[in-house]
């Protein structure tokens, strides 16, 4: 009957399990290829400013003087550009979305720890 | 003669996602004008080439619309790529094939939800929407976004999949077929369905061709035309028809774009089962000098992107003119002499993306 061509439908849903997820309880799993946050090995980074310059929002600052990098979570549109264009690999695309941003501004901040001079070999 | 009213319909109102503003002006419960006003959502993305070079305004271009995200960020690379003379390899342009079809399916799937919501089917959108999810996975599974793909760029495309992943996207595209195939039956064959839609806003073949009419709006009124059919991407390689429906009714505009999502499916497998092994970019140097139109088909109609370049690495002119915006006259036309209550489903047939129209 053409009216009821919907009651299939509607029947099945009834009879299977919920479409939706348990949130809390049951997480969504993410996929490899899930652009979520931006982050940085800073142990490994050169402070070349090619992220810098990339970035299509201007999100991210590189500081060589200070041995920083910071990246504003609001202005970040996790385009991938970045991770792309470093050179020393030490960006990476995380799966998990950052935590969300309480204050305006606030942008995250990496700085490189001055590493101990290395001993003389003399 | 009755007295006349106007009604405000929009810019918020509960059948639009977006906010488009229509005067209704009424006799008794009967539109005899409607006069639309735009522009509230203005970005001035447009203007933005001054600050961003063009590899930047890809990211840009993609997101003028949420919806036909892909196909935006598509039409934008193929305008440059004809500047520069940039010769796109094969397999790029098979993958911007398939996601541009995998677009299309999430943009129908989620008008027909829109659709069935309009008219007060609320089970129906529900179950729509379910359907798209499915695809949105797969989508995410493949670019890594849900809505904005961000898997284009000037000379190619940005990330490949492999065979493995094709023919997983292949078999779970079967399963998705499976399920809107019982969907687009009730919008086919339900009672309250056709009540609705059969014989509401009627668009003549002549009135759609003379008030410039585009994309499923003009097929579902007996008008061959698919910007497709010019074979850019992989299209031209391709074995498909434009879907024609003759009506010109609501009901017609609803069938076209329930056969679209079948013709998007065998698109999708066909290019599957074509694409060349080989490089998916290549590396684009210096500035674009020249100017350029890019005519592609999105879910909507026909986009045409015009860029000019004037060796600098910011763009001297970028210009869209979104289907949307080309189906306004054809829709004022077709509400004159409905029913109030027929407005929404009206408007909800030429799938209004205002968002694109205002850039």
């Amino acid at each position: 009957m053409a009216q009821m061509s919907i009651a299939k439908v509607i029947l099945r849903s009834v009879l299977s399990r919920p479409a939706t997820r348990l949130y809390p309880v049951e997480k969504r799993a993410f996929y490899k290829n899930t652009r979520g946050s931006i982050s940085i090995d800073i142990a490994k980074c050169i402070f070349c400013s090619i992220c810098q310059k990339k970035c299509p929002t201007d999100a991210i600052v590189v500081k060589k003087d200070e041995k920083s990098w910071e990246i504003n979570r609001l202005r970040c549109i996790t385009c991938n550009a970045c991770v792309d264009a470093c050179p020393k690999k030490c960006l990476n695309m995380e799966n998990m979305y950052s935590p969300g941003v309480v204050k305006k501004g606030a942008d995250d901040k990496f700085t490189q720890e001055a590493k101990p001079k290395e001993e003389n070999p003399q | 003669m009755a007295t006349r009213t106007i009604i405000p319909f929009g810019p918020q109102h509960p059948v639009l996602p977006e906010p488009i503003h229509l005067d209704l002006v009424l006799e008794d419960e009967r539109v005899v004008e409607a006069i639309p006003s735009i522009g509230f959502i203005h970005r001035g993305l447009e203007k933005l080439v001054e600050k961003k070079d063009f590899f930047e305004m890809t990211y840009v271009a993609e997101r003028i619309c949420g919806i036909c995200s892909f196909i935006h960020g598509q039409s934008y690379c193929q305008a440059i790529e004809g500047v520069m003379k940039v010769d796109v390899p094969d397999r790029a342009l098979y993958l911007r094939t398939i996601w541009g079809e995998m677009s299309r399916i999430h943009s129908h799937l989620l008008w027909l939800g829109l659709f069935a919501d309009a008219f007060g089917f609320e089970s129906l959108f529900m179950h729509s929407w379910r359907v798209r999810e499915k695809l949105l996975d797969i989508i995410e599974e493949t670019t890594g976004g849900r809505v904005i793909f961000g898997s284009c760029k000037i000379g190619g495309v940005r990330r490949d999949i492999d065979a493995l992943g094709l023919k997983r996207v292949e078999t779970e595209l079967r399963t998705i077929e499976k399920q809107s195939f019982e969907l687009t039956e009730v919008f086919k064959k339900d009672g309250s369905v056709k009540r609705r839609t059969v014989d509401v806003g009627m668009l003549s073949k002549e009135e759609a061709v003379s008030l410039g009419a585009v994309g499923p709006m003009l097929r579902a009124s007996g008008v061959s035309s698919d910007s497709r059919k010019l074979g850019y991407a992989a299209y031209a390689n391709l074995n498909w028809e434009p879907v024609v429906e003759t009506a010109g009714d609501c009901y017609a505009r609803c069938m076209v774009r329930c056969r679209e999502l079948y013709q998007s499916f065998d698109l999708i497998y066909q290019a599957i089962a074509k694409i060349p092994e080989g490089p998916f970019d290549v590396k684009v140097t210096g500035n674009p000098t020249g100017e350029y139109f890019a005519r592609v088909e999105q879910p909507r109609g026909e986009v045409i992107y015009y860029v000019k370049g004037n060796g600098s690495k910011n763009l001297e002119r970028f210009r869209v003119r979104t289907p949307t915006f080309a189906n306004v006259p054809p829709l004022v036309k077709t509400l004159a002499g409905c029913e109030l209550a027929d407005v929404p489903v009206i408007v909800l047939t030429i799938d209004p993306c205002i968002s694109c129209t205002e850039r």
